[in-house]
């Protein structure tokens, strides 16, 4: 028999140590965000954070270093972008095919095949981009070179996809039934239905998919690096004297030149300390992104995330 | 279910119990006492391709012996170097006061061996007619001050693409400091991943011109380089023209030891110095080393042995 | 009387040409609806399109590369002849690692999130904190796992710190499906449990986690696709180029798959050589994530199925 007292340590004990688990994402996260600060702080020093956000000359290896992301910036944006463009629609159109129209046989085949495109390695869309999307972009766009934003584009609203339609899916179920038959009690159709209630209702939970699959989108390593051709100029060109993004030109993201420069540089050096203010830059932009999403779920589920 | 789960935990701690059972315990980070079995080499896009293939038929001769060969840049080589995480770093470019300095703080002793000679093989698409180019032409082509081939001859080429290695490869560093003498690079230039990614982008553009070690050139016209317009114009694909220091971008190819290299180390050392290991240097696409290159690490030899 | 009739009978009429009316809108609204679905049905199916179009160029360039030698011989011939198993062995330690260092914690985690924590604000920021490390691109993480494992904690570029890293990318996968495994066991089974007299932890360890087993598992396993096919983060933390003999011990480089694609496809020397191997790679990698994946799917269809409550 033991006694009450042992009992109550080793069930606080217990406590305790799912406390600590609990708190492990807490201390990962701001490990890592204190972590970047502080290696890209020696380069910040140096260097100044101006230089980093509003100029767009990357050169730090050349005589006369430069170290302003704000091309690399503009090109990460520029590509989630498009990505956008294409599996936003995309997206939000399969998920409500799926949650509102499919009979459940296709449903269940929808969804397993959506999962099977959630875990396609990126290097694999990113061999795929290399082996056959850049020779279709350049033989349709009369380039010389395939690689381009849009070829990053395309493959990133792939990779896009599975986060859009599976949180939109999320959202659309949650549509409470008793707006739907009371469309439905009026007279609308299945289509009125989906179009007036469902959507509407579900809107800021599809905000949130959208986000989640913006961040996505720029977080993604190996596709855009494979895919892109990483040229370091500014992703812009003028169309009647109105600057406008280009997309048939090779642009090189934030997350490419962490993979291209993060291993190889000498340790200890302003180049070094740089590429963790990159990591910074990504960071705070995709806790943004999240952060945004978040509120719109929270909004969804009116307030109790 | 249970029965499924039950095989899942067994597949899991056979596996698990395989890898921990190959630790013998041998609590030490990358090097000390592996040394005597195991050599791991990193770095250096241009010599990775080399580098293996020594390693190969070195295990072959050597079966129980392991050499670990890692690829990235001369910088990746050269900064686990500094951080005491390879035995030998491969490099295609001097390491510098600064890296030797850093070594040195971190407590490993950097001696630098000669092993292979590369050209630098300047390339353009096969239907390119410019066959010869002088220095001073290859900086205005790479800084985008001349950006079409019609300056060249060639009316129908078109604006010039410009293919570069990123800033992480020895290779771009070199050419950066003895072609380009650290002016930026064109706007638009294309900085690939490897010399090979090179190697199929001018497979594929007409207008495109970029540099690489002379091993990677296939299915690409490499262009005869003058030092000025007074000389005469040398090919890299002859062995003679980098040997008598006739072609102008040739360039020594380094090993750098963790130390005295000993043991396994300095076997394998022994081996690609030895005449085997030259022969497999042309295998690769690289030139042997001339007399003089073998005289210098004779020398080096007989001042730490 | 007959007033009457006239009447109702105009009152029928009218009602008729009104439910005439109300039908010719249906049929209106019916057709438009139509249209609509059709439009809806063509995109999703887009979708199954596009993953039949990926697997379809992967299998037809890889196919005739795959043979058994191809799986179990180490690469020859500056990879341009035999196989790739190093790197097939290598990707199955690093997975299975990374499930042993992240599934305690995730689903420690879990437990305390469902079990244990009210409503309070540290819960809500834990979450938030979740939320966003899902979010973090995995070449940070590379960059956090290069910083700490490899450089500060000194295990080097290797098979431990590569594991370690790609672990912390799981958690949150992992945290978020042993939650909603927890979720779903009935409420009254703890109740009934605390009512007999259990503690807390009694509860949980007999009555909850026994009966959230099969969401955790496929929860697991989907976290160990996704690290299967994860290259940024062991870019820099400790895949080899070429190794052609698999790692001896926790400090050891290793060979990945993925890894192994992206240097057959953009670093080797002939690439135009290799690219059936890069097809092949690609192949097997893709088999692998796929077969892993069914392997989740499944449980999950066994353990709707034989629900008990």
């Amino acid at each position: 028999m033991k006694s009450t007292k042992t009992l109550r340590i080793k069930n606080s004990l217990i406590r305790l140590y799912f406390t600590i688990n609990g708190a492990l994402a807490i201390i990962i996260l701001l490990m890592i965000f204190f972590f970047l600060l502080n290696e890209g702080y020696p380069a910040i020093k140096e260097i100044g954070l101006g230089e980093f956000l509003f100029k767009s000359r990357w050169m730090p290896s050349s005589g006369d270093p430069g170290y302003g992301t704000l091309a690399l910036i503009l090109s990460t944006l520029i590509v989630a972008f498009g990505a956008m463009v294409i599996s936003i629609p995309w997206g939000i159109v399969t998920a409500g095919y799926i949650s509102e129209i499919a009979p459940k046989k296709i449903q269940e085949i929808l969804k397993t095949t959506i999962e099977t495109l959630a875990v396609f390695p990126s290097v694999v869309l990113g061999f795929i981009a290399l082996t056959t999307v850049a020779p279709l972009v350049a033989r349709i766009f009369g380039l010389s070179n395939g690689l381009t934003a849009l070829t990053g584009s395309i493959m990133l609203s792939v990779m896009a996809l599975p986060t859009i339609i599976s949180i939109s899916e999320d959202a659309l179920n949650s549509v409470p039934k008793e707006y739907k038959e009371a469309a439905i009690a009026m007279g609308a159709t299945r289509w009125e239905v989906l179009k007036k209630v469902t959507y509407p209702s579900a809107s800021s939970g599809i905000l949130a998919a959208v986000m989640l699959g913006f961040g996505r989108a720029i977080g993604e390593t190996m596709t855009v690096l494979m895919a892109t051709g990483n040229s370091l100029a500014m992703p812009m060109t003028d169309i009647h004297g109105i600057p406008f993004p280009d997309f048939l030109t090779s642009v090189r993201t934030l997350t490419a030149t962490i993979a291209i420069e993060g291993s190889d540089v000498p340790w200890g050096s302003i180049h070094y300390h740089s590429l963790f203010v990159v990591g910074a830059i990504l960071f705070v932009l995709t806790f943004i992104i999240n952060l945004i999403a978040d509120l719109a779920i929270n909004r969804f589920k009116g307030g109790n995330g | 279910m249970k029965k499924i789960l039950a095989a899942l935990i067994g597949v899991f701690i056979l596996v698990i119990g395989g890898v921990t059972a190959g630790c013998g315990g041998s609590g030490d980070a990358g090097s000390g006492d592996k040394r005597d079995t195991m050599v791991e080499i990193q770095g250096s896009d241009t010599m990775v391709n080399l580098n293996q293939n020594w390693a190969e038929n070195y295990m072959d001769e050597n079966p129980e012996k392991y050499i670990s060969v890692t690829g990235g840049g001369s910088g990746t080589g050269i900064a686990s170097l500094i951080n005491d995480d390879v035995d030998i770093a491969g490099s295609s470019r001097d390491m510098t006061e600064e890296e030797i300095g850093d070594a040195r703080e971190n407590d490993v002793d950097v001696y630098e061996f000669l092993v292979a000679q590369d050209g630098l093989a300047v390339g353009v698409h096969e239907d390119n007619p410019v066959e010869d180019l002088t220095f001073a032409e290859l900086k205005e082509i790479f800084t985008g001050t001349v950006t079409d081939w019609s300056d060249f001859g060639w009316d129908e080429g078109g604006e010039i693409t410009v293919y570069s290695r990123q800033s992480n490869s020895g290779t771009y560093v070199y050419f950066n400091e003895n072609v380009m003498d650290g002016e930026d690079w064109a706007d638009d230039a294309q900085f690939m991943s490897g010399s090979s990614a090179i190697n199929d982008a001018l497979n594929e553009d007409k207008s495109g011109i970029g540099y690489y070690g002379v091993g990677y050139v296939d299915g690409v016209k490499a262009i005869n380089v003058a030092y000025d317009e007074d000389s005469d114009y040398y090919t890299p694909l002859d062995a003679e023209n980098i040997n008598e220091g006739n072609y102008p971008i040739a360039r020594p190819l380094y090993f750098y030891t963790n130390g005295v290299p000993e043991g396994s180390v300095k076997e394998f050392l022994d081996f690609v110095l030895s005449d085997r290991g030259q022969e497999l240097v042309v295998d690769a696409g690289f030139y042997q080393m001339t007399p003089e290159m073998h005289e210098v690490n004779e020398e080096l030899f007989d001042e730490i042995y | 009387m007959a007033n009457l009739s006239k009447k109702k009978y105009s009152k029928n009429i009218s009602q008729i040409t009104h439910s005439l009316e109300t039908h010719r809108q249906f049929a209106k609204k019916n057709i438009k609806e139509k249209i609509n679905f059709g439009i809806f049905a063509f995109v999703a199916s887009s979708a199954v399109l596009t993953v039949l179009v990926l697997l379809g160029i992967l299998v037809k360039g890889g196919s005739g590369v795959i043979s058994i030698e191809f799986i179990t011989q180490m690469p020859m011939s500056q990879m341009t002849e035999g196989g790739i198993y190093s790197a097939i062995m290598g990707t199955v330690y690093l997975s299975l690692l990374t499930l042993l260092f992240s599934l305690p914690l995730g689903v420690g985690a879990a437990i305390y999130l469902h079990e244990w924590a009210g409503k309070g604000f540290f819960v809500r920021l834990i979450r938030l904190s979740i939320r966003n490390l899902a979010g973090v691109p995995s070449i940070v993480y590379g960059l956090f796992g290069l910083g700490i494992f490899a450089a500060t904690i000194g295990f080097g570029t290797s098979l431990l710190s590569a594991s370690l890293t790609l672990a912390l990318m799981s958690l949150p996968i992992i945290i978020t499906a042993s939650e909603e495994a927890l979720k779903a066991v009935p409420q009254e089974f703890r109740e009934a449990s605390i009512a007999l007299g259990a503690t807390r932890w009694e509860t949980i360890r007999y009555q909850v986690l026994p009966y959230a087993l099969p969401g955790i598992a496929t929860g697991s396993i989907l976290s160990i696709a996704r690290a299967a096919g994860e290259t940024a983060p062991i870019i820099l933390t400790g895949a080899a180029y070429f190794l052609p003999y698999l790692p001896g011990s926790l400090f050891d480089r290793f060979m990945a798959l993925p890894y192994h694609l992206y240097i057959l496809s953009t670093q080797h020397s002939q690439t135009a050589v290799v690219r059936p191997l890069a097809y092949g790679t690609a192949l097997v990698l893709i088999a692998i994530v796929l077969l892993v994946n069914a392997v989740a799917i499944y449980i999950r269809y066994r353990s709707r199925k034989n629900k008990l409550w």
